[in-house]
């Protein structure tokens, strides 16, 4: 029947908006998911959760009693990548591998001391965990790092013979976050996270519950338009979001010292690009399902499973199979996320961020109309 | 005044499909400025879908549907309506929704103070306006949620059931305040499921499964069966045993018990008969009594049920004994700072039927969940047939049967897989449960519904259902929890019938009711208002204590509990 309507009227606008946020001011859990949520979120990834790869135990198996031997079972046990548990032979140390205990053993084997001696480059061995396939990675490529290192300061490699051919030496360096320290982006991942909960689930809930406790049907018989609902729905969101993503922002970069080297403007461009999706989804999902219930079970699943495993947030999207890659296209948070981490940790690339900002919004324009599609003014 | 506010022609509406049985089938009706037409009908009548299709909420699927001459959805200025659950914020305070209401229907701001002032007063919430809407009473948050709807002085006013649940006296102040508004010129539609409501308003919309069965002033269905009601008193039997005696002859289309006489519709065209017909006792005396809108929605129907039970007749007798088959002592239910039910005291013989009566929310079903050890007392204690409440609260379930609010059945079981269910439930041998279940089917004709979902059953089947269920044990007590709520007279009827049939078998009847006429079915009555018992006796004596203590002549059973009401305040403001 009434298709959407689009008569906007300040006045009443503005009475829903005063009741929406006098109803926020009074329920506590609109608190709990808007600043509670996300401080916890904040530590937690701050803290708690890291994917850096210091202090890894290994266990370390010296065969070999030659100089050359301990000067490298020195080197790793005073490297800041391990913890190193030594053993005198191989066997002692499985059982801690396979009880998770060790996650590497590096043996260094009998003929180590014979073979440099010779003035060959003497062999190591690394044994990894293959079921954490990601630290496994780290480890081997730490254990050699290590080990080139030695042999570096033992002149191993620098045989005469080769001393005519320029040597090539690989230094990486890490732009941006020198540390590789995952808190980095981590931090700002987390701000993604906190505003999918606050724009899709708290908005699909609030308009649930409207229609649950019968207070959608008593505002339908009232002159008001849907796009004044919808409106007076969106803007408080809107605004708790931006409020939230200020308070992570300013805990990030107080608490946990992450840089912030771009500016509010493109920070707030980003956030205010990436609720229109956000807010839209929750919209939608509220006016489908019109139970508070589904409501929160669909915006976990189509918002926040999404923004927290598709997005890059915390599984880097260039090591999905491409199925799932695929699929993160039409993740908005998957665009959400290197704008934030462009923003925090290189600046303002406009020529990075405004594409994502871009798609963004087409995302929101969809879903605000796949809403005001569903959302009729009947309860036929 | 007189002039149409809203019209509908040949209205239908459906829900779920072509073949679906229509909601509404071709109804016509007018709302006249002025006066309060009723829209009358049991649930599932298709009252709230009428209400929603006059306020623009639908549209119907076929037909004219007119406010003021325009589309109902161009029609919003001039419309108030509150819906069944009154649509407050209840997070929001009094004041809050009321600025809600005056905003988005652009009360022009300054009429703002006279208006609250008015409506404030009009509906004494002037004290509460910084209460929390979800913290004021079911009677006050119906009394807001009218203020809510009249902020705007609508030209037609829409009521969804606004007198369910809530206390009778709530009730009877709204009926004043909307009497004044149409003295003022609105259009009012009283939706209600209560009959009694009905032979109040102007004119009355009856509607039954979606077709209207009547429409006009109420008397012009009660004159059509003037002279054909009349009130038995000073027979010698048992009362029920005389109801289902009398309702077995052919010229009685219905009965039922009221007090210590027993009121009777008879077959139109037969012969009124005389006192001796009843063989009765020479005491037996015969007069007209006045015909009500409930009998004359019973003739529509084609009369109700005759008085013997098939249920009963099958049932086990419960053994003579003088122990008390329900008792409660002093039974305390506190929720945190909250007492939902302070201090009860009754004691039920076997074979009476004992009624809880009260508004929603008054500590009923509290009461009653402490005695099927559903919640344990804070204070106090009682005994199911013999079994104490503390000590083995599980044989106490074991002996009663239980029909729960609003028939709580298996929705997605099927009807055979409910009576499955509940006949293991209780415990039935296979034999048993196999002999029970057929008997249930045949005495509750659900032969034809075995395969349907319970869920999708019309309210009449299931309640039929849920009475089923409860019983297929034979179980010495009986605890009913609203057991009529909503269903048509013809359907209560018949519950009634197999009720009384079984309390002759000397079954003990526990029943909760906000239909103050069915506490006319109960050998006694306790009226629980605000967690306490103010009043237990049989009906017939507290209407004479309420006709003692107001003065009238003749109360209902409804004007004695508000009488019974006053009086307990005046005594807890003479204490105070």
């Amino acid at each position: 029947m009434n298709l959407p309507d689009f008569r906007f009227d300040r006045r009443r606008l503005r009475a829903l908006m005063t009741k929406e946020f006098a109803q926020i001011a009074r329920d506590p859990s609109t608190f709990l998911i808007a600043l509670a949520m996300p401080l916890l979120l904040l530590f937690l990834f701050g803290y708690a959760v890291s994917l850096d790869t210091n202090h890894t135990r290994i266990g370390l198996v010296v065969e070999d009693s030659s100089a050359p031997a301990l000067r490298l079972a020195q080197s790793y046990a005073v490297s800041t990548y391990f913890d190193v548990t030594p053993g005198r032979n191989l066997a002692e140390l499985r059982g801690g591998m396979a009880a998770g205990k060790l996650r590497a053993i590096i043996v260094i084997p009998q003929d180590f001391g014979a073979r440099v001696h010779r003035g060959k480059v003497p062999r190591i061995q690394v044994i990894t965990d293959g079921s954490l396939p990601n630290t496994a990675g780290f480890v081997a490529g730490h254990a050699q790092g290590v080990f080139q290192n030695w042999a570096a300061s033992e002149g191993i490699g620098q045989a005469p013979a080769a001393a005519h051919v320029p040597r090539i030496e690989l230094s990486a360096r890490y732009w941006y976050n020198p540390g590789l320290r995952s808190r980095y982006f981590l931090v700002p991942g987390s701000i993604a996270v906190v505003m999918t909960m606050i724009g899709t689930l708290l908005t699909a809930l609030v308009i649930a519950r409207e229609w649950e406790r019968g207070t959608m049907e008593a505002m339908m018989a009232t002159p008001i338009s849907m796009a004044e609902f919808i409106a007076s729905k969106v803007l408080p969101y809107f605004v708790l979001a931006l409020a939230s993503m200020a308070l992570c922002t300013v805990i990030a970069e107080l608490a946990f010292g992450v840089p912030f080297r771009g500016s509010i403007l493109a920070l707030l461009a980003i956030a205010s690009a990436f609720l229109l999706p956000s807010l839209g989804l929750g919209l939608f999902i509220s006016s489908a399902t019109k139970n508070q219930f589904v409501a929160s079970q669909i915006a976990l699943l189509a918002g926040f499973m999404p923004a927290m495993l598709l997005s890059g947030f915390i599984f880097e999207i260039s090591s999905m199979p491409w199925p799932i890659q695929a699929l993160t296209y039409i993740v908005p948070s998957r665009y959400l996320i290197p704008a934030l981490q462009t923003v925090f940790l290189a600046g303002d690339l406009w020529n990075l961020i405004l594409p994502d900002i871009a798609i963004m919004i087409v995302f929101g324009f969809a879903f605000f109309a796949m809403s005001f599609f569903v959302t009729r003014r009947s309860l036929d | 005044m007189g002039e149409p506010v809203a019209t509908a022609r040949g209205v239908v509406k459906r829900f779920g499909g072509k073949h679906a049985r229509p909601a509404l089938d071709h109804v016509d009706m007018t709302v006249t400025a002025g006066r309060i037409t009723g829209l009358v009908g049991p649930d599932g009548a298709g009252k709230t879908t009428m209400i929603r299709l006059l306020a623009g909420l639908m549209r119907p699927d076929a037909g004219e549907i007119a406010i003021l001459g325009r589309q109902p959805a161009q029609a919003l200025d001039d419309l108030g309506y509150m819906p069944q659950r009154f649509g407050l914020y209840e997070d929001l305070t009094v004041r809050q929704n009321l600025d809600l209401y005056a905003e988005v229907r652009a009360l022009p701001p300054e009429e703002r103070e006279a208006t609250y002032k008015r409506l404030l007063e009009f509906t004494d919430l002037a004290r509460f306006q910084e209460r929390l809407a979800g913290k004021l009473s079911g009677g006050m948050k119906q009394k807001l949620g009218l203020a809510c709807a009249l902020v705007k002085t609508p030209r037609l006013l829409l009521l969804d059931e606004p007198g369910v649940g809530v206390d009778p006296i709530s009730r009877r102040e709204l009926w004043a305040m909307v009497g004044e508004l149409v003295s003022e010129g609105i259009g009012v539609l009283w939706s209600t499921a209560y009959l009694d409501e009905a032979e109040k308003c102007d004119s009355v919309v009856l509607l039954n499964e979606g077709r209207l069965l009547f429409n006009g002033p109420p008397h012009e269905l009660t004159d059509t069966i003037a002279e054909r009601v009349i009130r038995v008193t000073g027979f010698q039997s048992r009362r029920r045993r005389f109801l289902i005696r009398a309702l077995d002859r052919a010229d009685v289309i219905d009965g039922t018990i009221q007090g210590r006489s027993v009121r009777l519709l008879l077959q139109g065209g037969a012969p009124a008969p005389a006192p001796a017909d009843f063989a009765d006792g020479d005491a037996l005396a015969i007069e007209p009594a006045p015909p009500r809108f409930e009998d004359g929605f019973i003739e529509i129907l084609g009369g109700g049920p005759k008085g013997t039970s098939a249920l009963a007749e099958r049932y086990r007798t419960i053994p003579e004994s003088d122990a008390l088959a329900i008792e409660a002592k002093g039974l305390t239910k506190r929720f945190g700072d909250f007492v939902a039910a302070r201090d009860m005291n009754f004691a039920i013989p076997r074979g009476q039927i004992f009624g809880l009566l009260g508004p929603n929310g008054a500590g009923k079903s509290t009461t009653f969940k402490m005695l099927c050890g559903l919640l344990t007392p804070s204070e106090g204690t009682g005994s199911v047939a013999g079994n104490d409440l503390r000590r083995s609260a599980a044989d106490a379930r074991a002996a009663l049967g239980y029909m729960a609010q609003k028939f709580s059945l298996y929705g997605d079981l099927s009807v055979r897989q409910n009576l499955d269910f509940f006949a293991g439930a209780y415990g039935l041998g296979r034999h048993a449960a196999r002999d029970a279940i057929a008997a249930m089917i045949e005495i509750f004709e659900l032969g034809d519904t075995l395969d349907m979902n319970a869920g999708t059953l019309p309210l009449g089947f299931k309640q039929r259902l849920a009475l089923a269920c409860a019983v297929m044990h034979e179980p010495p007590v009986l605890f009913l929890d609203e057991p009529t709520s909503g269903v048509d007279p013809v359907a209560r009827r018949e519950f009634w019938t197999h009720i009384n049939g079984l309390v002759e078998k000397g079954v003990t009847v526990l029943v909760t009711t906000h239909f103050m006429d069915e506490a006319e079915y109960c050998d006694r009555v306790t009226l629980i208002y605000h967690a306490e018992q103010i009043a237990t006796g049989a009906p017939d004596d507290l209407k004479a204590r309420a006709a003692r203590a107001s003065g009238a002549a003749d109360p209902t059973m409804e004007d004695a509990f508000i009488a019974l009401i006053e009086e307990s305040n005046h005594q807890a403001r003479a204490a105070a």
